[in-house]
């Protein structure tokens, strides 16, 4: 049921290999030790996303799922991986396989109970798929005259949501003009940095 | 093609996200976690907008409020992410235990 060119066969062929390329990238982030190669079967998995949209008749979406998404959020936690990339083994918890294995229980028990769910309900499917001429001019058509409150106010939270991010992650020089007693030696070329008061950890 | 298919795919990713948020020990693999359960979110609401809302797609639009919001909290997280880095030297969610009673 949808309006896209293809036939039913090459719809059907194209749902399962995005469904087997989104499931196996999934796990790979979940699953993978080193955490650069999950992020980047994040991005793969994003594309995915934006392959099984296409099938949805959704092209905007797929192209703005594939903008931010692969192009600015997968970009953001590279480089945030980049930054806090300490190489150490982190040190055992106890009981930390069982951990994983009982969290893994859970987790395929509530994917039989929403499969469950799924199957068991009558929707409520239209009889036929509407053929917008262009999902853009629809969407564009909500966000000025319905949504246009959410609109306005998802600018404000980007707004805010920026200045937050870099409030929180900036960091304080000490300007060249004080010269303060610092333990750094005279041939370092760090810039220094204001010291941030700290909480100590419970142990 | 049904709608079906589109709401487990979904709910396999979703609970995918749920595994990874629970067990992961690095502090941004926790937030990759959040981003494939708002995808699974995402797929879910473009499925329903497709089968039955076609002709005004009010999923879609939801869906990309929530990219959008699914974006800057992705930009905030790994903010505090980064500061948390910073004060402490470690990333491992195992020590991040100030609130533990």
């Amino acid at each position: 049921m949808n309006n896209i060119g293809l036939g039913d066969g090459s719809q059907t062929v194209s749902l399962v290999v995005l469904a087997a390329m989104l499931t196996a990238s999934a796990m790979g982030v979940v699953l993978l030790q080193n955490i650069v190669y999950a992020a980047f079967l994040l991005g793969a998995t994003f594309i995915s996303v934006a392959g099984l949209y296409l099938l949805l008749n959704a092209d905007f979406v797929a192209a703005a799922q594939v903008l931010i998404y692969v192009g600015a959020v997968n970009i953001l936690i590279l480089f945030a991986i980049m930054l806090v990339n300490k190489r150490q083994d982190y040190a055992s918890v106890k009981y930390g396989a069982l951990r994983n294995v009982v969290t893994g229980v859970v987790c395929l028990g509530l994917f039989a109970l929403l499969g469950v769910t799924v199957t068991s309900t009558n929707w409520a499917i239209a009889p036929n798929i509407a053929k917008l001429p262009s999902t853009m001019v629809v969407i564009g058509q909500h966000f000025f005259s319905d949504y246009l409150l959410p609109f306005e106010l998802a600018s404000i939270l980007l707004l805010v949501s920026l200045i937050g991010a870099i409030v929180l992650a900036r960091r304080e020089f000490i300007p060249d003009t004080f010269k303060v007693d610092l333990k750094v030696s005279e041939e370092s070329l760090e810039l220094l940095e204001k010291p941030k008061e700290q909480l100590t950890a419970s142990k | 093609m049904s709608l079906e298919p589109f709401l487990i795919i979904a709910a396999a990713l979703f609970c995918i996200g749920i595994y990874g948020l629970i067990t992961s020990r690095n502090a941004v693999r926790v937030l990759m976690s959040v981003e494939l359960m708002l995808n699974a979110v995402n797929l879910n609401l473009m499925a329903f907008s497709n089968y039955l809302d076609s002709a005004s797609i009010r999923g879609q639009v939801f869906t990309i409020f929530v990219i959008s919001i699914a974006a800057a909290e992705a930009a905030v997280g790994l903010a505090i992410v980064l500061s948390i880095y910073r004060s402490r030297d470690t990333v491992d969610m195992e020590q991040f235990n100030l609130l533990r009673w």
